[in-house]
């Protein structure tokens, strides 16, 4: 197998809830003490995004996926681990040694009504990426490269002049894609860029990507929690909970032969028209807080199967197949 | 909107900053008496009957005339003279300019550190911003008035009188600029910090634009509403305290009166029957105030978020 395009090795993300150190202190069983609370976000993280592929990672709210989008994007500082695009780490770049990487890594987000600058047209939006990465090139080429990639995602030319606020959810979502676009990448964090559109609209953004990771030779890493979109999209996909990666799959192998057992319950969750008595796995209790992480498997409360070693004994990502990887103490055993 | 093209002018006509702005017929009125004012202080020196800091033309004899229409009026002097026998017109004219330079120069100067500043403890936070906010409470805790009292009377003391009235109009400048920017860096802070969440910022870092990029050209166009409501204000307010700072003898000096020392000076002939030398200048100090702040409400009313989204 080649190299990975995209690496991200036992990547730890924790937020501090304790605030400044006068607030971290309390008065408790007749003595001060000092307590520190942290949301840990992301605990050990390992994927590989490999060239031309689209990975989807998919989880419930809450289960980080979204912060490892934005670690890997530099946007979040990871708490520990490192994140390595085509052989060289990038996490700890600052200023102009990162600048290479941001032009081959852009993002795509979610809210298309946040993130077009409300106060500049389309145009502006648009070229602004452009002079910044090759300011070596003319007014006239960047107003070229400008109405190409504007063409490339199906937005008239001549609607520059105009503010966000004046196109729909799809038309902005286009407009940046096409942002992203704009600084030629080869690496694309989408970050649910469809979840905030019209059903209607979600299959024109979402062909529209395919179509350009088709004639942009572009890498997905692709933030969703929609299984559809998955099935429909995805090259491999990483299932994610509380932070951890729990089965890693190529798409068709996954939906056809869900190993771990979260990954069979989320799957049996999906609705299907010719179920008229749906016979989903229905999980037990809730989803642990992310500030007291369990012991062992961070699943072992809510799982069917779970035995002594689950609790205590933290399960890391095993080949199983050729293609699949799942972490689970019952698969490796062979108990389920 | 059909057409492909749209210009700045088709915009302004479309939006709902002019839609309101014809609908309000305060706001017309008042932005109307404001325009008026400001073009006859701009032109001053071409509409005053007399220079008033020339003193070649001023003659004693003519002092304390009443305006037109009163007992032993001069045809001359339409509002009558002051008690060194200027033609009150001209000085109120001429005052007026000193006034509103002092005005839009004070809030000028108070935008630029309030801007600075609001965007730097905004958007970095963390130290910075505990470090300038509490610089800006000290600040906040000592009022406008005292700050320019002190700094007046050392100024005064100082440079002498003759010095201190080429310099006075500066000096009321920086005082009322320095002491007022909390106000205007409390309302960015608090704009910056809604909007650096929004993910058009995260979209700038990820091209990798530099710090002062996301500040001044992503971020600032976009608190701006604010500061246009509260600076309208401000002027106002510098306004009234450079007219109270004259009054109590710290401001403009008699030579180059503003609206405030034109009141103080005629203050002493007000019992003497010379009413017009206080009355006038006064009259035209509270219109002045009075429509600045009839349009800054207008302003607040059409840049409320919460009213009006663009």
């Amino acid at each position: 197998m080649t190299s990975p395009l995209v690496e991200i090795r036992d990547l730890e993300k924790q937020f501090d809830l304790s605030g400044s150190l006068l607030e971290q202190i309390t008065f408790k069983d007749g003595r001060f003490q000092r307590k520190q609370e942290a949301v840990h976000a992301i605990n050990g993280v390992n994927l590989q995004v490999h060239k031309g592929e689209a990975l989807c990672v998919v989880g419930e709210s809450g289960c980080g996926k979204s912060t490892v989008a934005r670690t890997v994007m530099g946007l979040l500082s990871p708490t520990a681990g490192e994140i390595h695009y085509d052989g060289k780490r990038i996490d700890n770049l600052k200023g102009r040694d990162a600048l290479p990487y941001r032009r081959k890594m852009q993002m795509i987000f979610q809210n298309p009504y946040a993130s077009l600058n409300p106060r500049m047209t389309i145009q502006q939006t648009l070229e602004e990426p452009v002079r910044f990465h090759q300011p070596d090139l003319s007014q006239s080429e960047v107003r070229a490269k400008v109405q190409e990639v504007m063409q490339s995602v199906g937005i008239d030319p001549d609607w520059g002049a105009r503010f966000g606020h004046e196109f729909s959810g799809g038309q902005r979502q286009r407009i940046a894609i096409a942002r992203a676009l704009a600084v030629d990448p080869e690496f694309i964090v989408a970050d649910e860029p469809i979840s905030a559109l019209d059903v209607s609209i979600q299959a024109q953004v979402l062909n529209l990507m395919m179509e350009a990771q088709e004639t942009r030779n572009l890498t997905y890493l692709f933030i969703t929690h929609d299984l559809a979109v998955v099935e429909h999209f995805g090259t491999r996909v990483a299932v994610m909970y509380l932070g951890r990666v729990c089965e890693l799959a190529d798409t068709k192998t996954l939906f056809a032969n869900p190993r771990h057992p979260y990954t069979q319950a989320l799957l049996s969750a999906i609705p299907k028209l010719e179920d008229e008595r749906p016979n989903y796995i229905r999980l037990q209790g809730e989803v642990p807080t992310p500030v007291n992480l369990p012991s062992g498997c961070v699943f072992h409360g809510r799982c069917p199967h779970a035995n002594e070693r689950c609790r205590t004994e933290v399960p890391r990502l095993i080949a199983t197949d050729a293609n699949v990887q799942v972490a689970c103490h019952a698969v490796e055993e062979g108990r389920l | 909107m059909t057409t492909a093209t749209v210009s700045r002018w088709d915009r302004f006509r479309e939006s709902f900053f002019w839609y309101s702005f014809k609908r309000d017929k305060v706001a017309i009125a008042s932005f109307i008496v404001l325009l008026l004012m400001v073009l006859a202080a701009v032109f001053a020196p071409m509409l005053a009957p007399a220079d008033p800091y020339d003193l070649a033309q001023i003659d004693i004899m003519n002092s304390e005339l009443p305006p037109a229409g009163l007992d032993g009026a001069d045809p001359a002097f339409p509002l009558g003279t002051d008690a060194q026998g200027r033609d009150l017109l001209s000085t109120i004219l001429y005052g007026t300019r000193v006034s509103l330079m002092i005005g839009f120069g004070a809030v000028l100067l108070q935008s630029i550190l309030g801007v600075l500043f609001g965007l730097l403890a905004g958007y970095l936070g963390g130290k910075v911003d505990a470090v300038l906010m509490r610089i800006a409470d000290v600040q906040l805790s000592f009022s406008t008035l005292m700050v320019a009292i002190i700094v007046g009377a050392v100024f005064k003391a100082s440079f002498g009188n003759l010095m201190f009235g080429e310099i006075a109009i500066y000096m009321l400048i920086f005082i009322i600029g320095v002491a007022e920017w909390p106000q205007i860096a409390r309302t960015v802070r608090a704009s910056v910090l809604a909007e650096k969440k929004k993910e058009y910022v995260d979209a700038a870092k990820v091209m990798g634009f530099g710090t002062p990029r996301i500040m001044f050209r992503h971020i600032l166009p976009n608190t701006l509403s604010p500061i246009f409501v509260i600076g309208t204000v401000q002027i106002a307010n510098a306004i009234i305290s450079e007219a109270a700072l004259s009054f109590l003898g710290l401001g403009m000096p008699e030579t180059q009166p503003s609206l405030g020392s034109l009141i103080k000076s005629g203050f002493d002939y007000i019992q003497s029957g010379s009413w017009w030398i206080t009355l006038i200048p006064g009259l035209v100090l509270v219109v002045l105030v009075l429509v600045i702040n009839l349009l800054g409400d207008w302003l607040r009313d059409v840049m409320n978020p919460r009213l009006y989204k663009g």
